[in-house]
């Protein structure tokens, strides 16, 4: 009785050939089955990314409005000419997508440092632990696990002129200001925008330091308290440089975030942002689709991605040039 | 190796061609059909004191409905802040419902898209021809010279609510006729300790009613006979800076109002806070705000000088909700026959009564329940002294760029800075270069 019911003429002849065959398949199998892995997300980035961006820079070189949103392809080819009137800056258009470039700086940086400022402050007092330090922690992370819509409602019910905490508290309680102000409507409305934005952005810069904290060394601590160093002298010897990669990720994060933000100001003031808080997002979204100008909004949308990318890009290269020569 | 990247091309390529295609222009087909007859999916405006009240008015109507076509209905309640961009959405993807809740003053914005069902002679005919609905309700339904892009629903005209114990309180008999009666019992009733009159500061819509009726009395209009903005004619700023004056200069509307946006005037009304209120049909929002019809009187809008008519005597926009059907429905039969439905005279009755609007439909007005004189009051309104917000394509964005403007005019006045000629000139002229080019 044979165990081989079937002879294969080429194994037969030639058995070394045969094992290279299954090397070499088993190699390009073992080669591709990343690339067969990372497939789907790849598909899925380019319909969820890709895709929508071209969409988008195609339209910004239509000109759509209603009368063509119905089917968007037909709309007329425009040039350049939305891109002309978002950057002429001697007409309404681009005058105040100028200043709406201008505010949205301002509060981001405002915003970033301020939550950086606050989180780090945080994770830094956080680090020994001492009796409730467990329910504190948890406490400072409630603005970032509430829902965006949810917390900024609330906020909104604290900022009104009449009935408002805010007001109670600054002017029926502290006397601080003369009358009871604005707080949504008016130039206030910048520091009610950056007050809730700090509010929930801080929590994440905790979070983000508390972590990068926790690989420091603490032998590093004891030597330095060993010689002489004082609290202040730790941190900005040791606490600060050993940060400086968390930091780097960090504070790049929150500008993306925050110059994008569009929930905050859409929820504290509706479609139509006062002047003094128009962010840039709810500009292009005020051109995109309460005036309905598609192709002009498309075209500040690029504009705005470009300018992402341009800084992204800076701040990665000088950011990376710095750590390279730290590490050489 | 090369296998696999030659597929895993492959197949990006055709997710890539496939996307393209997916996100190709939404819906350039469309004039309707009858492949799901059984079946109907209705977006309903909130128009009650909350979705669940609305939901609780239109449900059994819409089982009476099915159970004489067979039909079902899916009905979607969408929130008035919502509602637009909903309606744009749909029209972009083609996904929309099968008949939906316009604002009337979108009528010619939307029709403008050409995603509504036009109203043509024979669409008319199977809801009972154009001369069922009153002509006023009519003239806001698209652009004129055109076929309707949607059918009137609910008419609402815009009267001056009035507290009467804070009146008799104030030694005030009747209810102002003119502008220069109510700051004068305004004072009165502020001496009083009371909030004279309400207003919506920061709500855009609000805003374009207000200021739209006060340049008709003004003898301006927003645009030029040709559909042009033209919004600063001196006679417009002028109308403008009026009813801004009534906060900036008179001070009868609280500074506090600058901000409100969500009805809160309504509430300070309901609660006795405040005299006064300008409001369409508001004694359903009231009555569920716990206050008693025997409590406040309902009169005519003031007017600058006499009695409201015709003319610079205009004293509220024709406002109401207009009901739509979406080109590309695939139940054409359904949709007009849910038309005819909630435009028949029965149901005119009760929804019009549950909503405390006026019918446009004319023998549904005729009923008793139309004439208290409270409706009376808005019936007359709509049939002598209200005009229709121009029927324009760039409708939509004139209420955000002109509400916006008064808005922010709201905040300076609330701010004490000084409302002149010269800052309402300007942020109407800032609005009107936003308005897209015609």
């Amino acid at each position: 009785m044979t165990t081989t019911a079937f002879k294969d003429p080429v194994r037969e002849a030639s058995p070394g050939a045969a094992t290279r065959e299954r090397r070499r398949t088993g190699r390009i199998r073992r080669a591709g089955l990343p690339y067969l892995l990372l497939l789907p997300a790849l598909v899925l980035e380019l319909l969820v990314h890709l895709v929508p961006m071209v969409i988008g820079i195609i339209m910004s070189f239509k000109e759509l409005t209603q009368f063509y949103i119905r089917d968007w392809g037909t709309a007329p080819w425009s040039g350049f000419s939305n891109y002309k009137v978002s950057v002429d800056f001697n007409a309404p258009v681009g005058n105040a997508l100028l200043h709406s470039f201008f505010v949205t700086v301002g509060f981001t940086l405002l915003s970033v440092g301020l939550c950086w400022l606050i989180g780090t402050a945080a994770a830094v007092f956080m680090q020994d632990s001492f009796r409730g330090r467990g329910l504190l922690r948890a406490l400072f992370l409630v603005p970032y696990a509430l829902p965006v819509y949810a917390a900024v409602i609330t906020w909104v019910f604290m900022f009104q002129h009449d009935n408002g905490l805010v007001n109670h508290v600054l002017h029926d309680q502290l006397h601080l200001t003369g009358k009871p102000s604005f707080w949504l409507i008016g130039d206030n409305s910048f520091y009610a925008l950056l007050t809730v934005s700090v509010w929930k952005g801080w929590p994440f810069a905790f979070l983000i330091v508390m972590a990068g904290l926790q690989n420091i060394p603490r032998e590093l601590y004891e030597a330095a308290a060993l010689d002489g160093a004082g609290t202040w002298q730790q941190i900005r010897r040791i606490t600060l440089p050993s940060l400086r990669p968390v930091n780097q990720v960090l504070v790049l994060v929150l500008f993306l975030w925050t110059f994008n933000d569009f929930n905050t100001p859409y929820v504290l003031f509706g479609r139509s942002a006062p002047d003094a808080a128009d962010l840039i997002s709810v500009h292009i979204y005020q051109a995109s689709f309460v005036t309905w100008n598609f192709g002009t909004g498309s075209a500040m949308s690029v504009l705005l991605l470009l300018f992402l990318l341009v800084v992204t890009g800076t701040y990665l290269l000088v950011t990376s040039r710095g750590r390279r020569a730290s590490d050489g | 190796m090369r296998r696999i990247r030659a597929a895993a091309t492959g197949a990006v390529t055709l997710s890539l061609a496939l996307a393209a295609t997916a996100c190709g222009g939404g819906s350039a087909t469309g004039g309707g059909s009858n492949d799901s007859p059984k079946t109907l999916t209705y977006w309903a405006s909130n128009q009650g004191a909350s979705i669940a009240v609305d939901q609780q008015v239109l449900g059994p109507e819409l089982t009476k409905f099915q159970k004489q076509t067979g039909i079902k209905v899916k009905l979607e309640v969408v929130p008035w802040s919502d509602l637009l961009n909903r309606i744009l959405t749909a029209t972009t993807s083609g996904q929309g419902p099968d008949v939906l809740n316009i604002g009337n003053t979108w009528s010619a914005s939307l029709q403008a898209t050409g995603a509504l069902l036009p109203w043509d002679a024979k669409n008319l005919a199977k809801i009972g021809g154009k001369d069922r609905f009153v002509d006023s309700a009519l003239g806001s339904t698209g652009a004129a010279g055109k076929d309707p892009a949607a059918v009137p629903l609910y008419s609402m005209a815009y009267a001056l609510y009035y507290n009467k114990k804070i009146f008799a309180d104030a030694g005030i008999a009747r209810p102002p006729a003119t502008w220069d009666e109510l700051v004068a019992d305004g004072k009165k009733i502020q001496a009083k300790g009371k909030s004279a009159l309400g207003a919506e500061g920061a709500s855009l819509a609000e805003n374009i009613h207000h200021v739209f009726v006060f340049a008709k009395q003004h003898g301006a209009d927003f645009f030029t006979a040709d559909g042009k903005p033209n919004f600063t004619d001196p006679k417009v700023v002028d109308a403008v800076r009026s009813y801004v004056d009534l906060m900036a200069k008179d001070k009868v509307i609280p500074a506090g109002d600058a901000e409100y946006a969500q009805n809160q005037s309504v509430s300070d009304f309901a609660k006795g806070k405040q005299a006064m209120l300008l409001w369409q049909s508001a004694a359903a929002n009231l009555k569920s705000q716990g206050m008693s019809e025997d409590a406040y009187g309902i009169a005519p809008v003031p007017v600058i000088s006499g009695t409201p008519g015709t003319g610079t005597q205009v004293n509220s926009m024709v406002a109401g909700i207009n009901l739509a059907v979406f080109k590309n429905t695939h139940n054409l039969d359904g949709a007009t026959q849910f038309v005819k439905f909630m435009t028949s005279d029965e149901e005119q009755k009760i929804l019009n009564k549950a909503y405390s609007s006026i019918p446009p439909v004319k023998s549904a007005q005729a009923d008793a329940a139309f004439g208290t004189p409270a409706n009376a009051v808005l019936k007359n309104t709509l049939a002598t002294s209200a005009a229709a917000l121009p029927q324009v394509a760039s409708e939509s964005q004139f209420e955000t760029a002109v509400g916006t403007a008064v808005k922010d005019l709201f905040a300076d006045a609330a701010a004490g800075r000084a409302v002149t000629t010269d800052s309402v000139k300007a942020a109407l002229d800032k609005a009107q270069q936003q308005m897209p080019a015609a």
